[in-house]
């Protein structure tokens, strides 16, 4: 499995619970080393290890738990860079689910061995999507979760007025439910093409 | 075929349409976003851009002999953006005029303040923008490993060259700092240190006593040396000193007096103290007449000059 989903999990604990609690995790989740990184492969087991010790530690579903990554994604100040990436997906909310079916290969144009669940998005009446996730099975569980939670936030950050929920899984897919209300709700967050914040050279 | 403006506009936000007579009659919306304010429609095309390649034009009929050859150009003005274009006629007599960006669309974006609209859907553009962007963010990335990893890496090497019981250097630094001493052409010495009574002081009064000894020992010849000389611990109870730059015979009996002088102090442990004291034998590699054997013979000159110094008696220093 890719580093950068560990490193994802791992970066998020540490973030929102404080290294203290991270280490705590990756104690009880036996790691040979307590960090992961981004541009190396582990073991799904591994990462599927980790999170069942968070669950433990914070006394919190693990899909919630998932969630919460997703919102973290998009929202933590750390994740700029991607936040921005998934703001090219289109002007507006709508336009933006449009585009999630080329979310893998969009992945794969940045990180060219990262592989990302298929995602299919189906219309239905009155401003209704349905969302289909068919995970690999390399991937870890709960990757529709995850989702949900970068969902909730894009939204927020179009400043669209969006109900949305995971909606059940079966072995091959799991399906995430969007009722789009509203696209222009609340002013969103600004997303400037030529914003992105400047490379840093550093040495060494 | 004439096309409405909107459509022009659509297609090709950055175009310019030119009548026969080399006024611009229209420009796409982009393209009026980038000019200097009140430039544009009514101004002579070359009076906007200046296209120097494949060679220089300035008339409508010069553009059309270009048509469908890849022209570069710049704006003329403030911005002086760099362009790519293509000219076609417009069956009328004149041309029209589609412009890129080219590779330079970040900075265009940037200078200019354009969004995803400023673009046609099917320009690549905003791919390329995203592709910038994704791939900054992967180096970046990738970079931040490879400082970790050469951090480790260093801290790996050091602790190669390090005896973790007293930190000071081992035999593989030993072998490292004398090969490239002897390999630079140095004149240097070599002390080869032996502790005397130090197996009594392990015997009698157990191995953490002897282990503090070896600790206050190594922090003594520290003391008597200077930063940059080497001081390695290469086996239980033998040392090895390389005083750089130090090679006069009556200094370095200097250094072995005191040397010895300090390891006599007695070490507190806590069940009292022990004492122990030290023979040296001292070796000079010179680099015009050296030792055939080269740092094994040089260390096995040390020794036979430090075996010399016990059998006179211990507590003293001899010379190869």
């Amino acid at each position: 499995m890719h580093g950068l989903l560990a490193r994802t999990l791992q970066c998020f604990l540490q973030d929102t619970y404080g290294a203290g609690t991270w280490a705590e995790i990756a104690r009880r989740a036996d790691l040979d080393s307590p960090d992961f990184e981004a541009m190396l492969n582990y073991e799904p087991a591994t990462v599927a290890r980790v999170l069942e010790a968070a669950v433990l530690r914070l006394d919190k579903a693990g899909d919630a738990i998932l969630e919460d990554i997703g919102t973290y994604l998009i929202t933590h100040p750390n994740n700029e860079g991607l936040r921005r990436l998934m703001r090219y997906g289109g002007i507006d909310f709508i336009d933006f689910l449009h585009s999630l079916e080329d979310l893998p290969g969009r992945a794969r144009l940045a990180v060219a061995d990262l592989d990302l669940p298929e995602l299919e998005l189906c219309d239905r009446d009155g401003g209704a999507f349905e969302l289909i996730c068919r995970p690999r099975r390399s991937h870890p569980r709960g990757l529709g979760h995850v989702l949900v939670g970068v969902l909730r936030a894009m939204a927020d950050d179009y400043g669209a007025l969006v109900m949305l929920g995971h909606a059940g899984e079966s072995a091959a897919h799991e399906r995430i439910e969007i009722t789009v209300v509203q696209t222009d709700f609340a002013a969103g967050r600004s997303f400037e093409l030529g914003g992105a914040p400047p490379r840093q050279v550093k040495g060494g | 075929m004439s096309l409405p403006p909107e459509t022009m506009a659509a297609l090709m936000p950055l175009h310019m349409a030119i009548g026969p007579d080399g006024q611009v009659v229209s420009l796409g919306p982009t393209l009026a976003k980038v000019l200097d304010p009140g430039e544009g429609e009514g101004a002579s095309f070359a009076q906007l851009v200046e296209i120097y390649r494949p060679r220089a034009v300035s008339t409508v009929p010069e553009l059309l002999s270009l048509a469908g050859r890849k022209l570069q150009l710049r704006l003329r003005g403030r911005a002086g953006l760099a362009l790519k274009g293509l000219a076609m006629p417009d069956g009328h007599g004149g041309a029209v005029l589609n412009l890129s960006f080219g590779i330079g669309v970040v900075e265009a974006v940037r200078r200019h303040a354009l969004t995803s609209s400023d673009f046609a859907a099917t320009d690549l553009a905003i791919d390329m923008l995203y592709l910038v962007e994704a791939k900054s963010a992967a180096m970046e990335s990738s970079r931040t490993l490879n400082r970790r990893l050469q951090g480790a890496m260093q801290a790996a090497e050091q602790r190669a060259f390090t005896d973790p019981l007293t930190g000071l250097g081992n035999r593989r630094a030993l072998d490292h700092l004398l090969q490239r001493l002897i390999r630079g052409g140095e004149r240097f010495a070599v002390l080869h240190l032996d502790l005397d009574h130090f197996k009594q002081v392990n015997d009698s009064r157990g191995h953490a006593a002897g282990d503090r000894v070896l600790q206050v020992v190594a922090r003594t010849m520290l003391d008597l040396t200077r930063k940059n000389d080497l001081v390695a611990r290469i086996g239980g109870d033998e040392f090895v000193i390389l005083p750089l730059g130090l090679t006069d015979r009556d200094r370095l009996s200097d250094l072995a007096r005191q040397l010895i002088a300090r390891i006599e102090v007695p070490v507190p442990i806590e069940s009292g103290t022990c004492q122990v004291s030290a023979s040296i034998g001292i070796s000079l590699h010179d680099p015009d007449c050296p030792s055939p054997d080269g740092v094994a013979g040089l260390l096995a000159q040390a020794d036979a000059a430090l075996y010399a110094a016990k059998r006179e008696g211990r507590s003293r220093h001899a010379f190869a």
